[in-house]
């Protein structure tokens, strides 16, 4: 009697244990998860704190002052500002056609065979840091800009009314265009792997019914596949965005940094990034830093609704793939 | 809605061999939801030990949600409920205080995908026995190889059995799982469509297994397979829509059942 | 021209066009790799692993920046990795489809793609400023805070491929929550969540913008967590923007390193995962 007590006994203390260790996994586990969002709340905080005492002696006007004087402790986001949405543009302008032909050359063009490899090989590139972007920008390319590629720029759209004010002043090489492609270059790989695997969601009878229907691949991929992923593109590209828009390395060593607003895409600038990335160890004066911090919040906001509308769409486009229909 | 005629609780277990077969599970009044949507609608059925008990109806029924009413696994899930009774051995199962790791010792569950677990066959089995005592490795052994031995598994694996588990063809997967369903010794086995995943040859294997096990056990099987229900069961319910429209012994059903739609159901009319 | 013809052009020129684009664009990107390797071997001698940076105009290695790099990141992935498969673990076993859980969600992206440089800025004011100097503990903060997201998300997505019929199995045996978590869900996911941890790594090991408000950067061998410390990304940055021949060679060999490490990590992971799945 006393033995089948005993395993009795310990039957029960071990089912015990096991809902006192149950609670206690659970609470670690949620434990954990709220430190996540205390994160966040935190980087918010800082970055107000911080920024509080340059945002209430400048006010609004921050925003669209054109200063930059550490000598005077006169300073406005403007040129930073500037420099980020411009040399985004540049990124995006380029780099998302870039993206879309790409994908659309290895999920519609490319010999099977290379497909995996070539995919896999982009993948890969989008895991290259960006700082190597960078100095390959500075050494290599900026060089090659200022002898060939801007000259030529000038030379051809130079010229063109309106437009040819973009590609006036002098070539050095570095400054928002060079920055703007070496973005675009570093965001593409990105892009295009999150654009394949959009397009890949594509259910593989609609691409054959609209081949069927004698349609060519340009025209399955432009009027079939596109309309279909259209959420999930516009998404993939709002990724992109947000992650030009907050790119640091790989502009910082091409932009120039100078404070000066770019009147021409040949001209150096400086991003909100890269001007923290150079000034804010040197800042000196606590007016200094605390604007240099109110940039970081701007940048922080600007990325913030951008990824946050990016993966919304992504997120629409998925559901509508799992929950409609059955 | 019309009222059907709930088959009476007696009379269903008077089998023709003239045993009379002792009630193991008494269902009264269940009634189950998902959310607000009510997948049973009152179910009353008294459920015989020993015995092989088939529930068989077209998708959609309620026959496998009746199945996980039994053991409570529904409640892994927010929003699924059940009220009623379930009576096992004079114990309201559906009672919120009831022991529920107590309840599932006595219950065991068989799924329709074979599920064995990330690990070695040996752990598999001994997953359930650790869970509640703590015994030597020679015991452990000894366990292991009168589950593995009863699912008709041991000769297979015996040379094996620190191999992992999904390395083993579907029709032995599954009579892993049973041998790990066993190992804890229950005393109701729940079986869900068990052999919907497997090759005929697998199936008849485990219908076999079924056929020996129902010595000691009082099975539950759901089935969509109409003919594997006629073969390997001692009785079968007929259920559509969520409600229980006949319960009997397998040879009345099939051969001939007193409520229309059951007919309908078992020839192919339907279903 | 008919209509046939006119869509059969467009078709040409829209395979030529994607085509170019294609060839232009891997041949930049193999350019990169190209120059990255034809620099970086230059500089990669024994002495760039024994030597410390030197002063310019004189020669030296990169050892106190290679041993920088990876003390701090070794560091950040072992406080992020419990942190982030404990959160990933809670959104995907318990929380699922909670309110709490979607918000968590929500923030972990938002914290995934923030910029890095802001995260730096955030470990600026809690660590650096509290401290009252850089240091590089600082940079282990800001490099975990990198990681965590990363692991959180492969964490919740691998859990999530775990068939529930395996959960339900388990408790059908009896089994306490927590089991069923640590023995079966865990053991089930385990080369997903690893393929993750190493993506972090490859993921911070490559980050300069964090560390150059916290750890900032030492010209000289440390061992101390409470001074700043040498790391090869800013070392990297400075060296390249300097007008030294000598300190340029160093930064691309240094740059070669990180690339290297990096692609070998995600190669890794990825035959962990081919591997996983049975693709060859």
């Amino acid at each position: 009697m006393a033995l089948i007590d005993q395993a009795e006994e310990s039957r029960r203390r071990r089912i015990r244990n096991g809902r006192l260790a149950d609670i206690f996994f659970r609470w670690m586990t949620w434990g954990f998860t709220a430190l996540v969002l205390v994160m966040l709340g935190g980087v918010i905080v800082v970055l107000v704190q911080g920024a509080a005492p340059a945002l209430k002696l400048f006010g609004f006007d921050f925003l669209i002052t054109a200063k930059w004087n550490p000598v005077t402790d006169e300073y406005g986001a403007l040129v930073p500002l500037v420099g980020t949405l411009a040399t985004s543009a540049v990124a995006m302008l380029v780099g998302v056609p870039a993206s879309f032909a790409v994908a659309f050359f290895l999920t519609e063009l490319c010999p099977y065979k290379l497909r995996t490899p070539l995919s896999t090989a982009v993948e890969l590139l989008a895991a290259v840091p960006s700082i190597i972007y960078g100095i390959w920008g500075l050494f290599v390319a900026a060089p090659f800009f200022q002898t060939t590629i801007e000259p030529a720029l000038a030379a051809w759209l130079g010229p063109i009314p309106l437009i040819g004010q973009l590609f006036s002043g002098v070539p050095i090489g570095i400054g928002v265009l060079l920055a703007g492609l070496i973005l675009g270059l570093m965001i593409l790989p990105f892009m295009t792997a999150v654009m394949r695997d959009v397009f890949e969601t594509v259910p593989a009878v609609l691409r054959e019914s609209a081949y069927g229907l004698g349609a060519t691949r340009w025209e399955v991929v432009w009027k079939v596949v596109l309309p279909y992923c259209r959420t999930g593109v516009v998404g993939a590209v709002m990724l992109g965005l947000g992650r030009a828009l907050g790119e640091t390395m790989a502009v910082t060593f091409v932009i120039g940094n100078a404070h000066r607003l770019p009147k021409s895409l040949f001209d150096p600038a400086t991003t909100i990034s890269a001007a923290l990335a150079n000034e804010f160890t040197e800042a000196v004066s606590d007016t200094y830093t605390s604007a240099l911090i109110a940039l970081g919040l701007v940048l922080f906001l600007l990325t913030f609704i951008v990824l946050a509308a990016g993966r919304r769409l992504l997120l629409r486009a998925e559901v509508a793939k799992t929950g409609g229909g059955k | 809605m019309t009222q059907l005629h709930t088959p009476s609780l007696a009379g269903a277990l008077h089998h023709p061999d003239g045993e009379k077969h002792v009630e193991k599970i008494g269902v009264r009044d269940l009634r189950f939801y998902y959310g607000q949507y009510e997948a049973l609608k009152g179910i009353n059925i008294s459920i015989p030990d020993r015995r092989v008990t088939a529930f068989i109806g077209p998708s959609g029924c309620g026959k496998s949600t009746l199945l996980r009413v039994l053991n409570r696994i529904y409640e892994m899930y927010p929003g699924q409920r059940a009220t009623g009774e379930v009576m096992v051995d004079g114990d309201n199962i559906l009672d919120p205080n009831l022991d529920l790791t107590k309840l599932r010792t006595k219950i065991g569950m068989v799924f329709q995908k074979p599920t064995p677990f990330p690990m070695s066959i040996y752990e598999n089995v001994a997953f359930g026995i650790r869970l509640y005592d703590k015994i030597s490795r020679a015991d452990m052994d000894e366990r292991v190889h009168w589950a593995l031995s009863q699912a008709a598994l041991w000769d297979e694996v015996k040379d094996k059995l620190h191999q992992l588990g999904t390395g083993l063809s579907g029709g032995q997967q599954q009579r892993l799982c049973i041998a790990r369903a066993i190992a804890v010794r229950p005393e109701i086995l729940l079986m869900d469509e068990p052999a919907s995943a497997l090759d005929p040859i697998s199936t008849a294997k485990l219908e076999e297994l079924i056929e020996k096990l129902r010595e000691e056990f009082c099975i539950v099987i759901v089935t969509h397979n109409m003919q594997q229900a006629a073969r390997a069961s001692d009785y079968t319910a007929f259920m559509y829509l969520g409600e229980l429209v006949e319960f009997d012994t397998s040879e009345k059903i099939f051969t001939n059942p007193s409520n229309i739609r059951t007919r309908d159901y078992v020839t192919g009319r339907f279903g | 021209m008919t209509r046939v013809q006119t869509r059969r052009i467009t078709d040409i020129v829209m395979t030529v066009i994607a085509l170019a684009v294609t060839s232009l664009v891997l041949l930049i990107l193999g350019a990169i790799l190209w120059t990255l390797l034809s620099n970086g071997l230059s500089a990669l001698r024994p002495s760039l692993f024994t030597e410390s940076t030197p002063p310019p105009g004189s020669q030296g290695g990169l050892l106190n920046a290679i041993f920088g790099s990876a003390v701090m990141t070794g560091l950040a992935i072992l406080a992020a990795t419990p942190i982030g498969v404990m959160a990933g673990t809670y959104i995907s076993e318990y929380g699922r489809n909670s309110r709490l859980a979607h918000i968590v969600r929500f923030v972990n992206d938002v914290l995934l793609s923030a910029p890095s440089i802001i995260i730096g800025l955030f470990v600026y004011g809690i660590v650096v400023v509290q401290m009252g100097h850089f240091s590089a503990l600082a940079g282990v903060v800001a490099l975990a805070i990198i990681a965590i997201p990363i692991i959180v998300r492969t964490t919740e997505d691998m859990l999530g491929l775990v068939p529930d019929a395996l959960r339900e199995a388990a408790a059908a045996l009896g089994s306490p929550r927590w089991k069923i978590i640590a023995k079966v869900s865990y053991r089930a996911a385990f080369q997903g969540i690893l393929t993750g941890v190493l993506l972090a790594v490859a993921r911070i090991s490559g980050e300069t913008a964090p560390l150059l408000f916290t750890a900032l950067n030492n010209q000289f061998w440390s061992s101390n967590l409470n001074a700043p410390m040498a790391n090869l990304p800013v070392v990297i940055f400075q060296f390249a923007m300097s007008p030294y021949e000598d300190w340029r060679r160093l930064a691309w060999g240094g740059a070669l390193l990180i690339t290297a490490t990096v692609l070998t990590l995600n190669i890794f992971a990825r035959l962990l995962t081919r591997k996983r799945t049975g693709r060859s």
